[in-house]
């Protein structure tokens, strides 16, 4: 092969200022800039899903006197649910820090479709358009599962145009889910060999598994959901001969596997924080990488839990139980592994990592709650109370979204260039952790003793607790909004950061801060185990 | 193979471009077969549940219309596949004509298939069109409803393939898109074209056979 | 191409035959066990196509599992609703 040629000064130039008209940035196939796209995106939804949260926490601080009426209340909190779900969580850390850096990681110029690429943001946009629709117009109280035959039959609402919403945007997930199994089968640079992968490309490889599966099954249940209302046809109608509960199979079937398409990510993420926290080479790779795989597929074989108590066969519902005790097993590896790994570590308290501890703690509190659910018999009491809110809130809240500021904080120099405050950083991360107990944890309590889910007006013994969650709430607000302040005074007044600050193992740290458009200087080969210590060059390209 | 193939800049070599583009249009066509198949899994589970009103629904559907257009969509396959292999060998006439045939037979399939569904509208089976048949009651309408819901899915995916038919075989006539160098563009049009033929495959006995 | 030609003949010809087998075993006394034959046939007509059609005997084994997954994995979807349903001691 002849001599590789070296970049042009033009191609040395970041990302950041190739270009710098709108239509630069809304035309480009560049996956660092679509992934800022997404970054915006997402957290626009993110408030929009926050402020039916305040509404909604405010809402239950007294329990009979409310601002808002029943129906409200029941728009607000399914509004909460498929904004938080569809337009926040399962885009978050994968079409933003998935785009962003799989390419980096394996040494590749960009994914392997990067048109798909950009479609993909389009196609979130319009899913997000008929969401803002449905906001504006009045939303829906279905909740953001859609039951039927409430949602066919019976719910005033624009329930079409918010089941246009999420089957928009499922599109965007299978074409970002597409575009990442092909590019890290197809595009790795030479040397980079599976077992060299960081955790954070295979857990989006079995997350992108998921999105491919899963999602369609989504789509096709949604447009049966549509067609029954739309021309009245009576699909999942009891009348008719038709069964609520096979609504409830296929809508699950790809629900349940979202939530891991929810947190696998989240996990990939925390074990290179953890990793790179403790300047060590994450322990039990290939355990941690063959939990991620088993996670996606066990994942496929548990969706009955959500239906033990709709009138599904009692032997289903043993064998549903026992499967979701067995998909734990994978999780709670993954738990072992990363606090092997920091056992004897160089630990560095820096804000990255006190979010990756954080994930570590709360993900594991949510998974015990979610062994307790999983078992039949305790979950026929705690079904739709708040023990179950409390629990996917741990995980989705506690675990995701702490990933997701933990990415945020780590590779916030490389994504952008510059290093941001450390000190508001801990202060952050710390108020988050805190808030975030103060408000789910008496959610446990709540739903332990009886307090229903999706209802505003309860006995008043309740109201301690549902006033502390709402005080923890407060807390938990300004944890979330002291980043923006600090991330984005960052850009302006923060130090340039060089190619690696943290000092840590990974091919995207071998290349300038922000890369340049075609993410390598020269077009890496990898001779380096994954997290491999110590890192020879510190702060050089 | 080719030596004139344009190379993205994500890739190293033509193979490892045709190879991502194979496998990408693979993983596609899998997420069209969960989403077919979630419906038709759903058919299956009601079938199974009532029996004799899906029987009893499947005897009024036009079973021979079905097999004809079975039959047509199988011959417009190979009529596709004879395409590729002429896309492959730089028969450039081959692929314009059997593109065109396949066409013309895609196009036969939704002619009868609109004969079908005006029948269907006649005989009062469509929901609400026309005086309802007294079929239309319980889970024998809901089989005729779920059958509309899949052949309507199905002709949007086939008139999609047409256009992407229309497309290429017209790329290829105006010399826009060269054979065999590009063949690609055939192989990836003919895959998802052999895909919406399989889904007919499935829908046709699902349906139509289960006059019991 | 010659070769290749006549095997795309000799594909198309036998997916004509297998229709008319499933057309016959529908009209056929065969009783419960017929729509297990006809699924069968289904999958054979299918089998024929992505094989040969969809060119999926010159791809390499990782390609062949990606064509492949998803019909497995819809056999969960299906399996399991079909435990639920069979086993729910009441008709929907």
């Amino acid at each position: 092969m002849t001599a590789v040629p070296l970049l042009t000064p033009e191609e040395r130039v970041s990302y950041l200022a190739a270009g710098s008209t709108l239509r630069s940035w809304l035309l480009s196939t560049d996956h660092k800039r679509i992934a800022i796209l997404y970054l915006i995106s997402i957290t626009s939804f993110f408030f929009v899903g926050g402020v039916a949260a305040t509404l909604m926490r405010l809402d239950l601080v007294s329990p009979d006197h409310h601002f808002m009426t029943n129906e409200g209340y029941n728009r607000t909190f399914s509004l909460h649910g498929i904004v938080m779900v569809w337009f926040f969580l399962i885009p978050s850390i994968p079409s933003t820090f998935g785009n962003f850096l799989i390419p980096l990681m394996i040494g590749a110029k960009d994914l392997a479709f990067p048109r798909l690429n950009l479609l993909s943001w389009y196609i979130y946009v319009l899913g997000g358009c008929f969401t803002v629709y449905v906001l504006i117009a009045g939303g829906v109280d279905t909740g953001w599962t859609f039951y039927t035959p409430l949602s066919t039959m019976f719910a005033n609402g624009h329930v079409l145009a918010a089941v246009a919403a999420v089957f928009v945007v499922g599109f965007s997930s299978i074409l970002t889910g597409l575009n990442f199994i092909v590019t890290i089968h197809k595009l790795r640079a030479p040397g980079m060999t599976w077992g060299r992968l960081p955790i954070f490309v295979w857990s989006h490889y079995a997350t992108s598994l998921i999105l491919v599966l899963a999602t369609p099954v989504l789509a096709v249940t949604l447009l049966l959901l549509a067609a029954e209302r739309l021309f009245h046809i009576g699909i999942f109608d009891p009348a008719l001969g038709g069964d609520p509960l096979l609504f409830q199979h296929m809508f699950w079937f790809y629900s349940h596997p979202a939530v891991y398409i929810m947190v696998l990510p989240a996990m990939g993420v925390v074990s290179d924080l953890v990793s790179a926290s403790a300047h060590k080479r994450l322990f039990g790779y290939w355990f941690v990488a063959a939990a991620s795989l088993a996670i996606a597929a066990i994942g496929f074989l548990v969706w009955g839990h959500h239906m033990f108590v709709s009138g599904q066969s009692r032997y289903a519902s043993v064998i549903f139980s026992f499967l979701s005790l067995v998909v734990a097993v994978p999780s709670a590896v993954k738990v072992y592994n990363w606090t092997a790994t920091l056992y004897k570590g160089d630990i560095s308290l820096d804000p990255p990592f006190l979010f990756a501890m954080g994930f570590v703690g709360l993900f594991t509190i949510g998974g015990l709650s979610g062994l307790m659910l999983a078992l039949l018999a305790v979950d026929v009491h705690v079904h739709d109370t708040y023990f179950v809110i409390a629990h996917f809130h741990y995980i989705m809240v506690g675990g995701t979204v702490s990933a997701f500021f933990g990415a945020l904080h780590f590779w916030w120099p490389k994504i952008t260039g510059r290093l941001y405050n450390l000190t508001w950083g801990r202060i952050g991360a710390a108020l988050i952790f805190f808030g975030f107990n103060f408000t789910f944890f008496p959610q446990y309590i709540l739903g332990y003793l009886g307090m229903p889910r999706r209802y505003h007006i309860y006995p008043p013994q309740f109201q301690i607790y549902h006033v502390l969650s709402s005080a923890g709430a407060s807390i938990l607000a300004v944890g979330y909004l002291l980043p923006f302040i600090y991330l984005i005074y960052s850009l302006r007044h923060g130090k340039p950061a060089g190619p690696n600050p943290w000092g840590v193992a990974g091919l995207e740290w071998t290349t300038p801060s922000p890369p340049p458009r075609r993410n390598f200087l020269k077009p890496p080969v990898v001779t380096r185990e994954a997290y491999q210590y110590p890192v020879e060059t510190l702060g050089d390209g | 193979m080719a030596d004139h193939v344009t190379l993205a800049e994500q890739y190293a070599e033509p193979r490892q471009q045709r190879e991502a583009a194979f496998m990408g249009m693979y993983v596609f066509l899998g997420t069209e077969t969960m989403l077919f198949g979630g419906l038709l899994a759903l058919v299956m589970a009601y079938r199974f549940a009532h029996p004799v009103a899906s029987a009893d629904a499947a005897r009024h559907m036009r079973i021979w219309i079905a097999t004809a257009n079975t039959a047509i969509l199988l011959t417009s396959s190979l009529a596709v596949a004879t395409g590729v292999l002429g896309a492959r060998n730089g028969k450039r006439r081959m692929v314009i004509g059997s593109l065109g045939v396949a066409f013309l037979l895609g196009l036969a399939f939704l002619g009868l298939k609109g004969l079908e569904y005006y029948l269907d509208v006649r005989d009062g089976l469509a929901p609400g069109l026309g005086t309802p048949s007294p079929l239309r009651f319980g889970p024998t309408a809901l089989f005729l409803d779920l059958y509309f819901v899949a052949t309507a899915m199905h002709a949007i995916h086939l008139s999609v393939g047409l256009g992407l038919l229309a497309w290429a075989s017209s790329s290829v006539a105006r010399r826009r898109i060269r054979v065999p160098d590009q063949a690609i563009v055939l192989e990836m049009t003919g895959l998802y074209w052999h895909f919406v033929d399989i889904v007919w495959v499935f829908v046709f006995p699902i349906f139509y056979l289960a006059r019991g | 191409m010659g070769r290749e030609a006549r095997l795309l003949v000799a594909v198309w010809v036998a997916l004509l035959a297998l229709l008319a087998s499933t057309v016959a075993v529908t009209f056929a006394p065969f009783g419960p066990i017929k729509p297990v034959i006809n699924l069968l046939i289904a999958a054979a007509k299918a089998g024929l196509i992505v094989w040969v059609y969809m060119h999926l005997r010159e791809q390499r084994g990782l390609n062949r599992i990606a064509a492949l997954a998803a019909a497995a994995w819809l056999m969960i979807l299906v399996t399991m609703t079909l435990i639920d349903i069979t086993t729910r001691g009441w008709r929907i």
